[in-house]
């Protein structure tokens, strides 16, 4: 039982939960602090989902109690229910009822009272938004709003303990600030406690208590400052003009001593060993070294690092090869319409041979469309197209042979093992005999996938599949090659991984054209437009884009102040607009 | 320790619930079209299919005649069947004509008049008649040997009496049908019909919309709200039936006014056995959707369990006493079976109490199985 004075929401005592034998969740004992926002943190498969539908009363545990406010979640789930709100990763919102509806039905479901309705409700569309739209159809709303309007459903009847996982996966950045001040206002007015999922390490450090997870246990609890402190003097910032960010980025990660090297800003950002410095022997003269405060991504990543070890890095390629700078892809112009629905809206650019070039934006911003229209899979309804040098609609089996795509979802056979996927790719490339099989060897080496060569790659670890998907794209040795979404889905970990190899291919001379939700990953491309609702809101290289929103107010942009800065302006522009017309 | 807010008093918070849960699965139905096209359109288009489409009546059955040698005697037996209002004539010169025309399909059989028939019929010998009859239809088949035989012995008493002879017939057969006295097969193919229809609105239907909850994570969303199991049940089971019952009416509506079929039993107690069949149903779609959480599985699953069964072995189309009797003990274990034989009784025979309430137990106690294995498997629960 509880002590009294105890103040604690939530209690899981020893909570254990496997799945047809694999465990899931292994002996989970934590508390979380009334009027709190508690962050639960880790990799894909830590467990995160299990431990939120434990708590909800949707699974019960194997072994271990679980109380929320006291109640017995395994033995009264319908009593849990009654005080709690929970918003499951995507959220069901009715897609055929209004924004309304799914009001009234929320409300009529947690019992709130007719006569508390009006204001509750008007508190709630203010708050989110969504007042201008509570006629439309919740399937006509961005993803965004669309996130919110699940979160006002949840509060409908002010919740004493709030679930929410991964709220913010795949919405736009403006969207995720926004839906972080509600949770935050409302966690302190309504005398709330939230508990939440994300995959997004920056979001940590908005938590007053982050819950580390990892493989199902516990890595630890505390306050992100507490976790970084303990990196205090590991964190460096290294700036070389003279080298190409990649270049850099990789050659730091190789050299010894260095935990996580990661692309930031106009520099590379390293985390060493305890008790190691950054060595700027072998370096050119212009290296700029300056130690950083820790954050809790790099707390985060050492504490895996430890757990699992480093990994082998992609093996370095000698220098960039020489390409010439011709435009391989121009878009002139195109446009795609479904219906009455426009995901894209005249855009052009173009991409240099050899150059990784990157679509940013939300879910729905239509850099999928963009992405099906480049590689031939869906014609577009205007405009020019050419991917090394061939118009697609005229030439697109010739134009698909020179480029690699790999899907936004696993896309490979998942009752085939490895090989067999392996083989199959290769075969419907056209290759045969010695060239084939060399080609297969090269891709066992060169992504370890060796010891799955015989496992059904559908059951792969998330990493390893992501791996798989990308050596059958490259099997026909492509010289361009189409990323849709490469590290969705994907943890911290495997993001790294996969952007050290993207960064060798780009130095042997690929060119990369990859779309992604994660701001932080736009860092890694040498040019990048940014696309919002079928539009393109500006274009150029990183330091370029982050210098355009440089104000006294931000001083030191990130690419996601950025795209929070462009959109705003996009957004002030439309209304002018309309105000004008 | 926070203080625990009171929810409210029960009374009031569960009717309260179960309104929200109704009038969301009411603006679904309205909203979404394939509802709507499951519950009344696709029940006009079996009605029209199988009103008109499809008879298991042989009428104007193509038939060649071939008659080899011309004469009054073979004229006035091939005339014999102009008249039948069943097969529609054609004549051919030669058998190997006539058989060119079977073999093509352009007639479901041959009566051959030999070169030779008025000669043996007159000298008093047998004179037989040949008869080839296409049997890969075997119902056709024995249609048509039934017309040519009755053709040919109506056809001998004529010939007698013209002969003078008073050619007597041991027995004398006289016919006469009960409850479908113009043998129309509309009238019994219609409302055995409007049980497959109920078993599409309510196994179906409801199978596909629990499913779609799960599939698009609605029903985890659900589940987290104070909202009892027994109250998702109820708010799939009222709508639902309701649109069952608007199935009904539109198809028994169909029956008696475009297809004439009578309705010779009251429309309350056709009322009330088709709301039983048709809670035995919605209890059947929404057991189905404990196990399949996804529409293709629960459609596939649906169908193969309980729209097949009802229309192949409820006795709508094919007699279940000829079947073979491993099958017919089957048919014991199908709701439809005994929906099917109160409606062609209603229809057809008016209220036969026995029939109807002997059925109707039957309909009762697949309800109480349905709704109980139902309520027993929808927990709140993901494992």
């Amino acid at each position: 039982m509880e002590t009294p004075g105890e103040n604690s929401v939530l209690d899981l005592r020893k909570v254990s939960k496997g799945f047809a034998d694999v465990p899931a969740l292994q002996d989970i004992s934590l508390k979380v602090r009334a009027g709190s926002i508690t962050g639960l943190i880790g990799p894909d498969g830590a467990g995160k989902t299990t431990l939120m539908r434990l708590i909800a009363g949707l699974l019960v545990p194997d072994s271990g109690g679980i109380s929320v406010l006291g109640i017995d979640a395994v033995k009264s789930p319908l009593q849990v229910q009654h005080v709690m709100g929970y918003m499951p990763q995507r959220f069901g919102l009715y897609e055929d009822l209004t924004v309304q509806e799914n009001l009234d039905l929320y409300a009529d479901l947690q019992g709130l009272p007719d006569a508390e309705r009006p204001t509750r409700y008007s508190a709630l569309t203010k708050l989110t938004g969504l007042a201008p739209f509570t006629k439309r159809l919740a399937g006509k709303l961005s993803g965004g709003m669309k996130q919110k309007l699940g979160l006002a459903c949840v509060l409908v009847r002010p919740p004493q303990l709030l679930l929410l996982d991964e709220p913010t996966v795949g919405v736009d950045p403006v969207s995720r600030r926004e839906l972080w001040s509600i949770v935050s206002r409302l966690v302190h007015e309504e005398n709330m406690t939230a508990l939440l999922s994300t995959a997004y390490l920056d979001e940590a450090e908005r938590c007053q208590e982050v819950i580390l997870l990892h493989k199902g246990e516990l890595l630890g609890q505390g306050a992100p400052a507490e976790f970084s402190r303990n990196l205090a003097g590991r964190s460096f910032q290294v700036t070389l003009p003279s080298l190409n960010k990649r270049t850099l980025q990789g050659r730091l990660a190789r050299s010894p001593g260095v935990i996580d090297a990661t692309i930031q800003r106009t520099g590379v950002r390293i985390v060493m060993k305890n008790g190691m410095q950054p060595d700027p022997a072998g370096f050119p003269e212009d290296i700029r070294i300056e130690a950083v405060p820790p954050r809790f991504e790099d707390s985060f990543i050492s504490l895996l690092r430890e757990k699992d070890g480093s990994p082998t890095l992609p093996g370095a390629s000698p220098d960039r090869a020489e390409t010439n700078h011709d435009d391989v892809i121009t878009v002139d112009r195109i446009a795609k319409s479904f219906g009455s629905f426009h995901a894209v809206k005249n855009i052009s650019f173009s991409v240099k041979a050899g150059e990784v070039f990157g679509l940013l934006g939300a879910n729905g911003a239509g850099k999928s469309t963009t992405f099906r229209m480049l590689c031939g899979l869906l014609p577009p309804t205007d405009g020019q197209l050419k991917v090394a040098g061939l118009d697609l609609r005229h030439a697109p089996a010739k134009a698909r042979a020179r480029i690699g795509y790999m899907a936004q979802k696993f896309s490979l056979y998942g009752d085939l093992s490895v090989l067999e996927n392996l083989r199959f790719f290769s075969s419907a490339y056209g290759l045969r005999g010695d060239a084939q099989r060399s080609q297969i060897d090269w891709a066992m080496q060169e992504f370890e996938l060796k010891q799955y060569a015989k496992s059904r790659s559908k059951e792969l670890p998330l990493g390893y599949k992501q791996r798989l998907a990308l050596a059958a794209a490259l099997m026909h040795r492509p010289k361009i090659l189409f990323l849709d979404e490469p590290t969705s889905g994907v943890d911290p970990l495997a993001r790294r991984e996969f952007w050290h190899r993207i960064a060798t291919l780009a130095d042997e001379g690929v060119t990369v054209l990859v779309t992604t939700h994660f701001m932080e990953e736009a860092e890694y491309c040498d040019r990048l437009v940014i696309m919002a609702e079928g539009e393109i809101l500006a274009g150029g290289t990183p330091d370029a884009l982050r210098a355009r929103v440089q104000s006294e107010k931000i001083p030191d942009p990130s690419m996601e102040d950025a795209f929070v800065e462009l959109i705003k302006k996009h957004e002030t522009g439309r209304n002018t607009d309309a105000d004008s017309a | 320790m926070p203080i625990l807010r009171k929810p409210d008093p029960a009374r009031r918070a569960a009717p309260m619930r179960l309104r929200g849960m109704l009038r969301k699965e009411a603006r679904q139905i309205i909203r979404d079209p394939s509802s709507i096209a499951i519950a009344f359109v696709l029940p006009v288009l079996l009605l029209l299919l199988f009103g008109y489409g499809i008879s298991l009546d042989a009428k104007h059955v193509p038939l060649g005649i071939v008659v080899e040698s011309p004469s009054p005697e073979a004229a006035a037996f091939a005339g014999a069947f102009e008249q039948s209002a069943y097969l529609s004539p054609q004549r051919f010169g030669t058998i190997q004509e006539a058989e060119l025309a079977l073999i093509t399909h352009r007639v479901d059989g041959i009566v051959w008049l030999r070169s030779d028939f008025e000669e043996k019929l007159l000298a008093g010998a047998e004179a037989p008649i040949g008869v080839i009859i296409n049997g890969v239809d075997a119902n056709t088949a024995h249609i048509i040997e039934g017309y040519v035989n009755g053709a040919w012995l109506s056809w001998l008493q004529h010939h007698a009496a013209a002969q003078g002879v008073e050619q007597t017939l041991p027995v004398q057969l006289q016919q006469r049908i009960w409850f479908n006295a113009e043998l129309r097969s509309q009238n019994f193919l219609v409302p055995g019909l409007i049980a497959v229809i109920m078993t599409l609105i309510g196994a179906l239907l409801t199978a596909m919309v629990v499913a779609r909850e799960w599939e698009r994570g609605t029903m985890e969303a659900l589940m987290v709200t104070p909202v009892t199991a027994k109250e998702i049940l109820l708010g799939k089971l009222l709508p639902y039936f309701m649109l069952g019952i608007g199935g009904l009416a539109l198809s028994v509506g169909m029956a008696v006014w475009q297809f004439n079929v009578p309705l010779k039993g009251s429309l309350p107690i056709l009322f009330i056995s088709s709301s039983l069949f048709l809670i035995a149903s919605l209890g059947m779609g929404l057991t189905i959707s404990t196990v399949a959480r996804n529409q293709f599985v629960a459609g596939q699953v649906a169908i193969i369990v309980t729209f097949l069964p009802a229309f192949m072995l409820s006795g709508f189309i094919f007699d279940i006493n000829s079947m073979p009797r491993a099958i017919q003990i089957v048919t014991y274990l199908l709701p439809a079976r005994y929906y099917v034989s109160i409606l062609q009784t209603i229809f057809l025979a008016g209220n036969v109490w026995k029939v109807i309430l002997l059925n109707s137990l039957a309909l009762i106690l697949f309800c109480a199985f349905f709704l109980g294995v139902a309520r027993k498997r929808t927990v709140k629960r993901l494992d």
